[in-house]
């Protein structure tokens, strides 16, 4: 809810000064002074150390800040290097870009049609537990689903399994030893975390619509399949057209953690999207200013990104919930 | 809406429903179970493969060799120690600046709102995010744990959309009483904004648990290793056992056999998911209020 606030409104009757308003919050920038250290210290400081992307950063012993000068400038020369030169760009983006497009395509619809279906249900019990059991992935880390994936996708395990039961192959398919799977892989472990916990967005939406708008429809003898088609879903476009803007916005951010836990020699070749990329040269092959470079590039094209998404989504804001 | 009487397309459409909402219900429960009889299962009968619904050999050798093992009992009370000491800071310092910046006509509030805000658009990256905590003496310490995630910006915007909601006349009386600003935030924010702050609590401390990246990542020394950081060097070490030459291969199934790494594995889920599961009653209370405020932040 964006409340707009009229300038005219907001403004006191009569200004105090300066130093009368400093004095009388003290006790507010007493408490303001640890957020500003830590936000300083934490947030701020790693960003004026992307300063070591411009530069040909080499650990000479001296602490890190005061290493920017003896560093030979180099500039844009990085950035280039990872463009051009590396040969890697054209990887990179395509697994990054292909990964998050095909997080997209299953996980922005899936809470929608959960959402639908436990709106359609009346039985209290049987909504109450299918709920509950859709969240609990979302509260587990990454570490756990990664164990889980590898387990049910394992040589020997269910999914094989059930395929060669269903005679729909004939010897189980190697998921983490042949590349092609890995960006479906982690597209349906995506969805497969997040869709019962984004589903209550979708149902708090419907919860807001008015129930005039369904009588109307009764009264034109429409049906459930027909209400829920016709009534529900446009009534949750705006939405889902946010929640598909703020998913496009972000779409650099592939994902790091699932990569990192999931990848394996063989498949590097798809796993490595952009922040898998950028943390392997930048600490594990001590390249430390390429990887700033490169992960430089990313969060400059995001944050362009984020910033439009953000002034679309304003467009939306009169939604329900938004 | 009001069920009148049911029609046929009624039954069609509870039929569809429920029998969605059962394909939900198992793919999302299935993989917990799975994992829960594996980890009670024989381990070589494990190995044979074909385990579906039940275990065929109960055997709880796998519990005793995790819970008896050094390093893993280690982790585990550091992940503790993180989330008794990282949440009641993180939720004392981040509702702190809730409420400093719930005041509009704070002195440069403009400026302090966006110096807060900017950071969840835009930040320096990991590797210098990493060489700072380097140069701050944070690598192999215990307070990489706890200092970066004391404060969240976008749980502070949570809280404070929170506070914002709490009427004014009540702070008003009590600063007409003499109560200066951090009265006013100890003995009357904080206990009316309980609800939120549970909310928040609970995510921070769920948040705790489960990072590893930064016990992976900026710790190298064993006794600092957090649960999850262990799990996943176990997970690490199967994978590349598994996925080498056929020499290589040979040689780990051996190594493997003895540790029988897919029933320690699966029991190492187990035992880090079961917290999580215990506190889940008290998160579901309050969570779906947290993503309600989330979306309405916009």
């Amino acid at each position: 809810m964006r409340v707009k606030i009229n300038k005219n409104d907001s403004k006191p009757v009569r200004r105090e000064s300066l130093k009368a308003r400093l004095i009388k919050q003290k006790y507010l920038y007493i408490m303001l002074i640890p957020a500003i250290i830590w936000v300083l210290l934490m947030c701020y400081l790693p960003m004026f150390g992307l300063y070591m992307a411009f530069i040909n950063y080499v650990p000479d012993g001296t602490p890190f800040f005061q290493s920017f000068f003896g560093s030979e400038f180099v500039g844009l020369r990085w950035i280039k290097y990872f463009i051009f030169e590396s040969g890697d760009f054209y990887k990179v983006m395509r697994n990054t870009l292909a990964t998050s497009l095909l997080t997209i395509i299953f996980s922005i619809p899936a809470p929608i049609i959960i959402a639908l279906m436990l709106n359609e249900i009346r039985m209290k019990h049987f909504k109450k537990v299918v709920q509950t059991v859709s969240y609990l992935p979302y509260f587990i880390s990454w570490v756990v689903v990664a164990n889980i994936f590898v387990m049910m996708l394992s040589h020997e395990g269910v999914i094989n399994g059930l395929l060669m039961k269903m005679h729909l192959i004939d010897e189980p398919i190697k998921f983490f030893q042949e590349g092609k799977y890995f960006w479906w892989i982690i597209a349906v472990a995506n969805t497969w975390k997040g869709m019962g916990y984004n589903a209550i967005i979708y149902l708090s939406a419907i919860a807001g619509i008015d129930n005039a708008i369904y009588e109307a429809g009764m009264v034109d003898g429409a049906n459930r399949f027909q209400q829920m088609i016709y009534i529900t879903l446009p009534q949750l476009k705006d939405t889902i057209v946010i929640m598909l803007i703020l998913a496009v916005g972000g779409i650099l951010n592939a994902g790091f953690e699932q990569q990192l836990l999931l990848q394996n020699n063989q498949i590097m070749d798809y796993a490595l999207v952009i922040d898998l990329y950028s943390y392997k040269f930048g600490i594990q092959e001590s390249m430390y200013s390429y990887g700033a470079a490169v992960g430089l590039f990313k969060s400059a094209i995001s944050f362009v990104l984020l910033v439009i998404v953000n002034n679309i989504s304003k467009k939306f804001d009169s939604a329900h919930i938004m | 809406m009001q069920k009148i009487k049911k029609s046929k397309s009624d039954y069609i459409m509870d039929t569809i429903c429920i029998t969605a909402l059962v394909i939900l219900f198992i793919i999302t429960f299935y993989p917990f179970w799975y994992v829960f009889i594996a980890s009670i299962n024989d381990p070589m009968d494990t190995m044979r493969g074909g385990l579906t619904l039940f275990p065929r050999e109960l055997n709880l050798s796998a519990y005793g060799i995790i819970l008896k093992d050094k390093e893993f009992i280690s982790s585990m009370g550091i992940s503790v120690l993180r989330v008794i000491i990282g949440t009641p800071l993180s939720v004392l310092f981040t509702s702190m600046l809730a409420f400093v910046l719930s005041k509009k006509d704070l002195v440069a509030y403009g400026f302090w709102n966006k110096l807060f805000v900017f950071t969840m658009y835009f930040g320096g990256g990991i590797i210098p995010t990493y060489m700072v905590y380097k140069s701050l003496g944070m690598i192999d310490n215990f307070i990489v744990y706890i200092v970066p995630s004391v404060i969240s910006v976008y749980y502070m915007i949570l809280i404070k959309s929170y506070i914002a909601s709490i009427p004014k006349e009540l702070e008003e009386s009590a600063l007409i009483d003499g109560a200066n600003d951090l009265i006013v935030f100890f003995k009357i924010i904080m206990p009316v904004s309980t609800p939120i702050i549970a909310t928040i609590a609970l995510f921070v401390a769920i948040n705790h648990w489960n990072s590893f990246f930064d016990s992976y990542l900026y710790t190298s020394k064993q006794s600092l290793k957090t649960l999850q950081a262990v799990m996943m060097n176990i997970l690490n070490q199967y994978q590349t056992s598994n996925m080498g030459d056929a020499a290589s291969v040979a040689a780990n199934a051996a190594k493997q056999r003895a540790t029988s790494s897919d029933s320690i594995r699966m029991t190492a889920t187990i035992v880090s998911t079961v917290p999580i599961i215990m506190v889940y009653p008290f998160v579901q209370k309050y969570f779906v209020s947290g993503i309600m405020m989330g979306a309405v932040k916009g």
